[in-house]
C-alpha cells in the first residue's frame, strides 16, 4: 500500500448563480480592486488515503464526491492526488 | 384519526413546534421518532421538522440522509404515505433524493426570518386537498439556505410538481415576494405522486391568530381529511 495526499475541490456549476461570489465581487470593488469579474466560491477538502495506485485513489475520491462531498445537481468536483 | 410521526435528528429544533400544532391544537395522535428508528409501521403521516440537523455541516441536510430512518422513510414514500419536510426537512428530502433539486445560500446572503405569502399552485396533493388553486396562505420563513435551484437538471426531471410559490398579497409573482431568490419563486414541491412534500415556509408557525396567522392549519387539516377519507373508503394508504 502506498500513501497519497488527496485534494478535492467542489465548486458550483458555472450555470448556478453564486451569491457568495457576487458579494465578494462587490466587496472587492468597494475596496478599490478594479477589473474583477466572475468571482466563484468553492470548498476544498484535503485528506490522506492509502491505496494501490494514484488512479485507484482518485476513483475513490470521485466516489466520495458523488455520495457525500458534493451535490451533483449543482456542484462539480475535481480531484488531485499526490504520492507521499 | 391519523397517527403523525415527527422525525427528529441531532440539531432539529422545530420538532416541539410541530408537536404543539398537531397534538395540542389539532388534537391528533402524534409521536416523536428518533432518526435511528428502523421501523415506521403504523405511521400515517411523517413530519420532518426544521432546524439545523448535524449543524448544516457540508450542506444543509447532507449528513442526515445517512441516518437509519431514511431507509424505512423511502419505503413509506413509495407506498404513498404522506411525508412533509419543512425547511431543514425539505433540505433533507432533497439531499436524500426523495425530491429533486438543491439549495444554495439566499441571494441576500442573510438569514431571512419574515412573513411570506405563498400561492397554492397544485391543490391535488394530500397537503393541499382542502385548498383552492390560487389561494394564498400567510406563512413565515426562517432560513439561510432557502434558495431552491433546479435548473441544471430541470430538463431531465419529469417527476415533480410545484405546489407553493412565493407571491405578493394579490398573488402576483415577483422578486420582492421571494425571500431567498428561489428559482421561479418556488416555496414548495412534491414528487409526481404528490405524497412527498417539501416546503421552506413553516406551516406549524402559522397555527394561531395570536401569533399572526392560522393559515398553516389548512395544510394539516388537508392531510388529516385526505387520510381519513382513505380509511373510510377502506383503501390502504
Amino acid at each position: 500500500m502506498k500513501r497519497f495526499s488527496v485534494k478535492i475541490e467542489v465548486k458550483l456549476k458555472p450555470v448556478v448563480l453564486d451569491p457568495q461570489g457576487k458579494a465578494i465581487l462587490n466587496a472587492l470593488s468597494g475596496l478599490g480592486f478594479s477589473g474583477i469579474s466572475n468571482v466563484r466560491v468553492g470548498k476544498v477538502v484535503e485528506l490522506n488515503m492509502e491505496g494501490k495506485s494514484a488512479e485507484q485513489v482518485s476513483q475513490k475520491a470521485y466516489e466520495m464526491c458523488r455520495k457525500l462531498l458534493s451535490n451533483p445537481v449543482i456542484e462539480d468536483s475535481s480531484v488531485e492526488v499526490k504520492e507521499k | 384519526m391519523p397517527n403523525f410521526g415527527i422525525l427528529f435528528f441531532p440539531g432539529s429544533n422545530c420538532d416541539h413546534d410541530c408537536y404543539h400544532a398537531i397534538r395540542k391544537i389539532l388534537g391528533q395522535p402524534c409521536d416523536f421518532i428518533w432518526h435511528e428508528e428502523i421501523c415506521l409501521e403504523g405511521i400515517d403521516c411523517v413530519v420532518i421538522p426544521g432546524g439545523f440537523s448535524y449543524g448544516d455541516y457540508l450542506r444543509a441536510g447532507a449528513i442526515s440522509r445517512f441516518s437509519p430512518v431514511m431507509k424505512p422513510l423511502g419505503e413509506l414514500a413509495k407506498l404513498g404515505v404522506p411525508i412533509i419536510g419543512i425547511c431543514n426537512g425539505f433540505q433533507i428530502l432533497v439531499e436524500s433524493g426523495l425530491l429533486p433539486g438543491a439549495f444554495i445560500h439566499n441571494s441576500s446572503l442573510k438569514f431571512v426570518c419574515r412573513w411570506t405569502n405563498v400561492r397554492i399552485e397544485d391543490p391535488d396533493t394530500p397537503f393541499t386537498c382542502l385548498l383552492d388553486k390560487g389561494q394564498i396562505l400567510k406563512l413565515p420563513v426562517a432560513n439561510a439556505q432557502g434558495n431552491f435551484v433546479l435548473s441544471p437538471d430541470r430538463d431531465n426531471i419529469e417527476e415533480w410538481r410545484i405546489v407553493l410559490r412565493y407571491c405578493g398579497e394579490d398573488g402576483e409573482l415577483n422578486a420582492e415576494a421571494n425571500p431567498s431568490g428561489a428559482e421561479d419563486n418556488i416555496a414548495g414541491i412534491t414528487n409526481s405522486r404528490g405524497n412527498v412534500l417539501g416546503m421552506m415556509p413553516h406551516p406549524e408557525r402559522g397555527f394561531e391568530s395570536l401569533l399572526g396567522s392560522e393559515d398553516g392549519r389548512k395544510m394539516f387539516e388537508s392531510v388529516i381529511s385526505w387520510i381519513d377519507s382513505r380509511n373510510v373508503a377502506g383503501k390502504a394508504v
